[in-house]
């Protein structure tokens, strides 16, 4: 049964996709791309691309590991329509990014936290938020419990809890699944849920949100958390003090472990980077800061 | 047209040269990026302590444990199986049988990694989870069961390679003693095919080591030191393609090239082991 669900929710495609991860994901990502190029040049947005028309220049990002792939699609999308612009990308966190465009290395910097008043008065820079990054506990759909608080689900990451029991489950161990440290969805989960407490190191590790669903929804016992956007049936959202975590709590602000993804520019955008920012903003930038699991301002 | 069988000798060469120097600059590559970590003696440091990046301490030991338990576990399982299918596609089947063993043997060496490791995830976690193991299924010895399998083919075909290899002679001598293919086998193929199956465990052992996605889909990729089969542990390689994410600057990034100089230097004892053994061992006759 619980087979069954699953392979009606996802084709199996997406679940090798899945389970490759980000590691692996580059290989189908360049048929994947072509296929995009090939959709959306044609069929989609022109108009939002048409920004770029006449441009042309090397636009420097910096910052955030979360905004990646949403700033990556971007990049292509912009390049592949217009040559003459080049776009680099690196990660390197917010606090990078905030200095590295401050300093003027980079025309845009990621943030994955609002600047600080100070920061903004140091550097004079101006913060554009364009998505909303949430991050929801997720358990099998076989299991009864789907309500924890704050101080439970601590208990469970920390290993203090071990047993379903213990919060109204079944009586088998509880499994939990962890991302790596250097992940953004770990990130918001870690600081807002766990109060940056401690996480087993008998948690087991997937790579890559697709992996968490995967796993998550192949064990029955398993709980680990996901970025809200990827929530779908194969997994159960675990409401946090009474909170469900969905797009419209998140965007509503009642479900609190989430952030803004921001970019700074010094001083107000201009040139190649307003273009880019006011991309991100149009219904195609949004758009695949939807596709890649983040809540779209717009 | 007309071409000089001395200039295909140079384009030859000229490939061999090039993936020889690849090889060599990979190596170059790691050292000079992994060479912070080297001059500081920080290294040798990271091969013994745990990876807690929180207290920011970037320890590869329980990588290292890992990916050795794993590997070894995976040899274990899998050599009794070869030995067998080999002796089976070598010698004691009846010929027909022997084709088709090796040609499924050659099959299975085809298949891609993920199948074995998303057949797995369906079939063999939900059985560890709910029949032996329990935990969430995924552990040391799910992971050594599908590689077993991984392993196998390679080895399979080194070992008949080898007992098939005997000289015609010995062999003919056996029978006409009076020798059944069983005493064959036993007294005359495996003591003198011995080097090349040793050299295919060596071989199976490095691809379990050097094998990535399995160990990631179903080994379970804890951090801490495993204990025991039923526990869950990370690889080297899988602790590469997780940390990847991390941004170049930070100390975890640079952990990788620690990891990645131990694969490497493994990989390398294990080319010279297998050298020793097929060229020293096995000294061609004259």
């Amino acid at each position: 049964m619980l087979v069954n669900g699953f392979v009606k929710n996802a084709p199996p495609i997406l679940l090798i996709k899945n389970f490759l991860g980000e590691t692996m994901q580059n290989l189908s990502k360049i048929f994947i791309f072509g296929l995009l190029c090939l959709l959306l040049t044609t069929a989609a947005q022109g108009s939002d691309l048409d920004a770029f028309v006449g441009q042309k220049g090397i636009l420097k990002i910096a910052g955030g590991t979360a905004h990646i792939p949403v700033m990556k699609e971007a990049a292509e999308l912009i390049m592949t329509s217009n040559p003459d612009i080049r776009i680099t990308i690196a990660g390197g966190g917010t606090g990078v990014g905030i200095k590295q465009v401050g300093e003027g290395l980079v025309e845009i910097g990621n943030a994955g936290r609002k600047a600080t008043d100070e920061e903004i008065a140091t550097y004079k820079l101006s913060m554009v938020k364009w998505a909303i990054d949430g991050v929801g506990a997720v358990v099998n759909p076989q299991n009864k419990v789907t309500a924890l608080t704050a101080t439970q689900l601590q208990d469970i990451f920390s290993g203090k809890i071990v047993n379903w029991k213990e919060v109204g489950g079944e009586d088998r161990g509880i499994n939990i699944y962890d991302r790596d440290a250097a992940s953004g969805t770990r990130e918001v989960f870690w600081k807002k849920a766990l109060q940056s407490g401690d996480v087993t190191k008998k948690a087991n590790v997937v790579v890559s949100n697709g992996a968490m669903k995967t796993a998550i929804a192949q064990d029955p016992y398993g709980i680990g958390y996901v970025s809200v956007g990827h929530i779908d049936g194969t997994v159960t959202p675990v409401a946090l003090d009474g909170v469900v975590p969905n797009l419209e709590n998140v965007k509503s602000g009642a479900y609190g472990v989430a952030r803004g993804l921001f970019s700074l520019t010094k001083g107000k955008p201009a040139g190649l980077a307003k273009s880019f920012l006011d991309f991100l903003l149009s219904p195609t930038g949004q758009q695949i800061a939807r596709d890649k699991g983040f809540v779209a301002v717009k | 047209m007309n071409i000089r069988p001395g200039f295909s000798v140079h384009i030859f060469r000229l490939a061999a040269f090039g993936c020889a120097f690849l090889t060599i600059a990979v190596f170059g590559m790691m050292l000079f990026l992994g060479w912070p970590l080297l001059s500081s003696g920080q290294f040798f440091v990271l091969l013994t302590r745990e990876w807690l990046p929180s207290q920011e301490i970037y320890g590869i030991y329980p990588m290292i444990a890992g990916s050795m338990t794993i590997a070894l576990l995976a040899l274990c399982l899998s050599l009794p199986i070869s030995l067998g299918t080999a002796f089976v596609a070598a010698t004691l089947a009846p010929r027909r049988l022997r084709k088709v063993v090796l040609v499924t043997v050659r099959f299975m060496a085809g298949i891609p990694t993920v199948i074995y490791g998303f057949v797995a995830v369906f079939l063999l976690v939900p059985f560890m989870r709910e029949q032996l193991a329990g935990g969430s299924g995924l552990n040391i010895l799910t992971a050594s069961m599908v590689l077993a399998l991984l392993i196998a083919p390679t080895m399979i075909v080194f070992f008949v390679n080898g007992l098939g290899n005997v000289a015609r002679s010995y062999c003919l001598a056996v029978d006409a003693l009076g020798g059944k293919p069983v005493q064959k086998l036993l007294y005359l193929q495996l003591p003198q095919a011995w080097p090349t199956v040793l050299a295919g465990i060596i071989l199976g052992f490095g691809r379990a080591m050097g094998d990535t996605l399995i160990s990631l889909m179903l080994a379970g990729n804890s951090i801490a030191i495993p204990r025991g089969v039923f526990d869950s542990g990370r690889t080297l390689t899988a602790h590469i393609a997780l940390v990847l994410a991390a941004d170049f600057a930070s100390m975890e990034f640079k952990s990788i090239f620690a990891c990645g100089l131990v694969l490497y230097i493994f990989s390398v004892i294990v080319v010279i082991l297998l050298r020793y053994l097929t060229g020293a061992l096995v000294r061609p006759p004259g």
